[in-house]
């Protein structure tokens, strides 16, 4: 699920040209305020040692004028950081412009996921698949409360606000997975509402779209609702719940309390989602599942119902939302 | 022209030797010894008492959840505890360290205690206000803890809408009813310091003798009565929202979520500096007295304190540059931002200054302050990464903006508070602590300090987002790491609490002035009568009339 690091990164991967600047600037202010600290530091503690009651030292006025002094340590720092001021902002402006040619990729958040709509239509859940050497702009809003979409290899992230559209734009032209998350608290699954951006090479992009991308993002986006909607942390083996696994659920039969069988279809799923305490409980345990009814939009409880379907054996589970090729770091 | 061998004089030797009841001082202490006689006093000593144990309290319960978030973050996938309890833990840590802990802290406690004293005054301008605003503070700290009693908190101490009003299925009621009611103690607290000091100074006690920690006072209440209206007004809209469900900022009902957010830092972007103010306050007492020298620079560092509290008015909206703000605005206020960096340079260089050529000891507040310094600068800077706005895109929201407002704050705050704490020690309570566990408790401080919080800015600059619950694997290490900081830190603030109460009892007795130290608060008894001075006080030459004089005082007072 998450891109590969086996060890310690110190610096994070950069694929836009914007991410390269940013990260310039970065390293130059670290110069700076290694300058402006470490002579205040070398000072204290130069003086805490020199200046000990007690010690042979000169302590006769040093004869300076403080004033000039004064005004001297005031306005050289402030100058200094000042070019900082305008090398971020021009680096901001650069970045809040889109070029005209951008393609437009929709983002919506919501509590707890990421919904990415492409110009050609497909979509997908917590995952976003992008072309690299391409202007994108990420048009986003929220449907519930405030969001921010954070995309750390662009060094960039915006709001995602529930009334009004913000913009995030880059051109990456690196290949490979990163890390995409929320950075606007947003409630009790804050943490785990985001996924990963996979940049590719234009001809994989399409390749994407008009083949993986419709089949493994279907059943990918199916499981991101899976996990976003709390499933899985109960009908996953090792959860505290221990709900019976899904897996090789479907088209199964099942016993029922009162004594029927039942074969899980469509239409008995989407009844245990919805209304999981009604007339036909599976037996063989305590039924403690809230309902979803009314917490999920109809189109979802499809989606989520086709990942139930591939959700053939325990095994499958891992290897249904296995990156595309391409897509390595 | 040092005070070698004076340290203490004479009284600070001696071994401890019973009190003997007959011939005692009438100090405020032991003016009277009923509960009544505490909980109705009219004593700003007294109830600046009152204060030190209720935020000491705050400050264990803060602790302890910041301590249940370290412990939940040791490993990546949040095995050790449910989103929701790590999402309430954190709440309650900023909530409580915020209001009830950083804010009240110095102004609360010391400002209470130390400014009638320093500027020659038998008591605030208004003592049963001065008690009421404790009680005040009390009920609405109280208020909010039952809000956790019940089940918690999980909106962040930021309550940003429409999640705190429309989302949150927590007790976010009570708790938001509780800051409210502690906001109207900190404008009656800021009230009583203006009047005092404007009105109660000694005759002689002019505005350029005042010590720069009453200046720094000045400037907080400044900012307690200009600022604190607006949370204020604030936090009674989203009470009214969530209640109600009237649309002032959830867009469902017609409102602006970011309209909140510019509420929220309008206050508390200033509310930094009323941690950080009286800090600086501090320090400026405590570093003249232990280098036995002038303070450096005495006006300009007086100045600076009133620019800070006015500068930081007009650098709210550096929060919001992700936010959905304009883009002009965010030009303008990331330029203002920068001009923080002026008059918090006067302090440091300023204080450094002071240290060059003194005759300096390194006792526990100076090791406090010194950590002060270095942490403050550290903090600082960082402040201008995050008010860049290039790198504001990175970095905001995530670890990064956790170390350097922790810089500031704890760093700017408690280390400031710790070496208050241990420098008036002697007059609040008449002991004197025990210096090697004091040096001990300042080193393990600093040292569990750093190793908690600088991975933090590594940590964010890799793009880990704060406020989470769980995390990808490779950030794990310096997750450990910082965790592991965390509990030195924790040792750290066990000791003082340890070893200062063992002195209320077992303590050597102080002298009135242990630290050859100048300021009116020395000339009384340790611990001072009910009214302060039994004589009238003196009011010396000029500010810091230490033996060892800057060459600046011929500018400033020829």
């Amino acid at each position: 699920m998450t891109p590969s690091h086996d060890s310690l990164q110190l610096w994070p991967a950069a694929v836009s040209a914007t991410a390269t600047e940013t990260d310039l600037l970065i390293l130059a202010f670290t110069v700076l305020t290694l300058l402006l600290t470490v002579p205040v530091f070398v000072a204290i503690t130069y003086f805490a040692l020199r200046y000990r009651e007690g010690s042979e030292a000169d302590r006769s006025p040093s004869g300076i004028r403080s004033n000039l002094i004064e005004i001297s340590w005031m306005l050289i720092p402030f100058l200094l950081t000042l070019i900082f001021f305008v090398w971020g902002a021009r680096l901001y402006v650069h970045s809040k412009n889109p070029p005209p040619d951008a393609m437009v990729v929709e983002a919506i958040g919501r509590q707890w996921m990421w919904k990415f709509q492409h110009p050609t239509g497909q979509s997908e859940i917590n995952n976003l698949h992008l072309p690299i050497g391409q202007p994108i702009r990420l048009h986003i809003i929220s449907q519930d409360v405030i969001h921010a979409l954070y995309l750390p290899a662009v060094r960039m992230q915006v709001a995602a606000l529930p009334d009004r559209y913000t913009d995030l734009w880059f051109k990456a032209d690196k290949v490979g997975t990163y890390h995409l998350y929320c950075s606007e608290y947003c409630g009790t699954d804050h943490s785990v509402m985001g996924g990963e951006v996979t940049f590719m090479n234009p001809g994989d992009y399409q390749d994407w779209l008009t083949h993986a991308g419709a089949q493994q993002g279907k059943v990918a986006a199916g499981r991101a609702l899976y996990e976003a909607y709390g499933c899985a942390g109960c009908h996953e083996p090792g959860s505290a719940v221990k709900a019976p696994s899904l897996a090789g659920l479907y088209g199964s039969q099942v016993k029922l309390t009162d004594g029927r069988t039942v074969t899980a279809d469509d239409a008995w799923l989407r009844e245990k989602i919805l209304n999981p305490n009604g007339d036909r409980l599976a037996g063989g345990g305590k039924q403690v599942m809230p309902s979803f009814a009314g917490r999920i939009p109809a189109d979802e409880l499809g989606t989520l119902i086709d990942f139930l379907k591939s959700y053939s054996a325990p095994a499958a589970g891992k290897a249904a939302d296995a990156t595309p090729p391409g897509a390595t770091r | 022209m040092s005070a070698s061998g004076s340290i203490g004089g004479t009284a600070r030797r001696e071994p401890h030797t019973p009190e003997s009841t007959i011939g005692r001082k009438p100090d405020y202490l032991h003016a009277e010894s009923t509960l009544r006689s505490w909980f109705l006093t009219t004593d700003h000593k007294r109830i600046a008492l009152l204060y030190l144990a209720s935020i000491t309290g705050f400050f264990v319960i803060g602790a302890v959840a910041a301590g249940v978030v370290r412990l939940a973050l040791i490993v990546p996938n949040g095995a050790i505890m449910t989103n929701d309890t790590y999402n309430k833990a954190f709440t309650i840590h900023g909530v409580v360290m915020v209001w009830f802990f950083l804010i009240p802290s110095i102004p609360a406690t010391f400002g209470n205690f130390l400014i009638p004293l320093m500027i020659g005054a038998k008591d605030l301008a208004f003592p049963k206000l001065n008690l009421t605003s404790w009680y005040v503070f009390m009920a609405g700290a109280l208020f909010t803890l039952v809000s956790v009693v019940l089940g918690g908190v999980d909106t962040g101490w930021t309550f940003y809408a429409p999640l705190s009003t429309a989302f949150s299925n927590t007790w976010v009621l009570p708790a938001l009813i509780g800051v409210t009611i502690v906001g109207f103690s900190s404008i009656l607290t800021g009230l009583n310091f203006v009047v005092t000091i404007h009105t109660m100074r000694a005759p002689g006690m002019t505005w350029f003798k005042l010590p720069i920690f009453v200046w720094a006072h000045y400037a907080t209440s400044l900012i307690f009565l200009l600022a604190t209206p607006v949370i204020t007004t604030a936090l009674i809209l989203l009470i009214a929202e969530r209640a109600f469900h009237i649309g002032v900022f959830d867009p469902a009902y017609g409102g602006d979520p970011v309209l909140f957010q510019h509420l929220f830092w309008f206050y508390s972007h200033p509310a930094v500096y009323i941690m950080v103010l009286p800090g600086m306050g501090v320090i400026s007492e405590i570093v003249p007295a232990f280098a036995q020298k002038k303070l450096f620079g005495y006006r300009f560092v007086a100045y600076a304190s009133i620019g800070l509290a006015s500068v930081t008015f007009f650098v709210w909206g550096h929060h919001m540059f992700v936010n959905g703000q304009s883009d002009l605005a965010s030009l303008v206020f990331s330029a203002l931002s920068f001009a923080v960096a002026v008059p918090s340079a006067v302090k440091v260089y300023n204080w450094t200054a002071t240290i060059h050529k003194g005759a300096l000891r390194l006792d526990t507040p100076m090791l406090y302050a010194m950590g002060y310094i270095g942490l403050f600068v550290l903090g600082g800077l960082t402040g201008l990464y995050l008010a860049t706005l290039a790198i504001n895109q990175h970095i905001h929201a995530t670890y990064f903006v956790v170390a350097h407002f922790h810089y500031i704050m704890v760093g700017g705050t408690v280390l400031a508070f710790l070496g208050g704490l241990h420098f008036w020690w002697p007059k609040f309570t008449g002991r004197m602590y025990s210096e090697p566990w004091g040096r001990v408790s300042a080193l393990l401080i600093f040292l569990g300090f750093n190793v908690t919080f600088f991975p933090q800015f590594i940590l964010g600059y890799l793009g880990m987002p704060r406020r989470y619950a769980t995390y990808p694997a490779e950030f794990q290490l310096l997750n450990v790491l910082s965790s592991a900081g965390a509990t030195i830190l924790a040792a750290g603030y066990l000791f003082p609490m340890l070893y200062l109460v063992y002195s209320l009892w077992f303590g050597r007795k102080a002298p009135a002035n242990p630290w050859n130290a100048k300021g009116l608060e020395w000339e009384t008894s340790s611990p001072p009568p009910t009214h302060n001075f039994l004589s009238p006080p003196e009011v010396p030459r000029i500010p810091y009339d230490y033996p060892i004089q800057a060459q600046e005082s011929r500018d400033q007072h020829g």
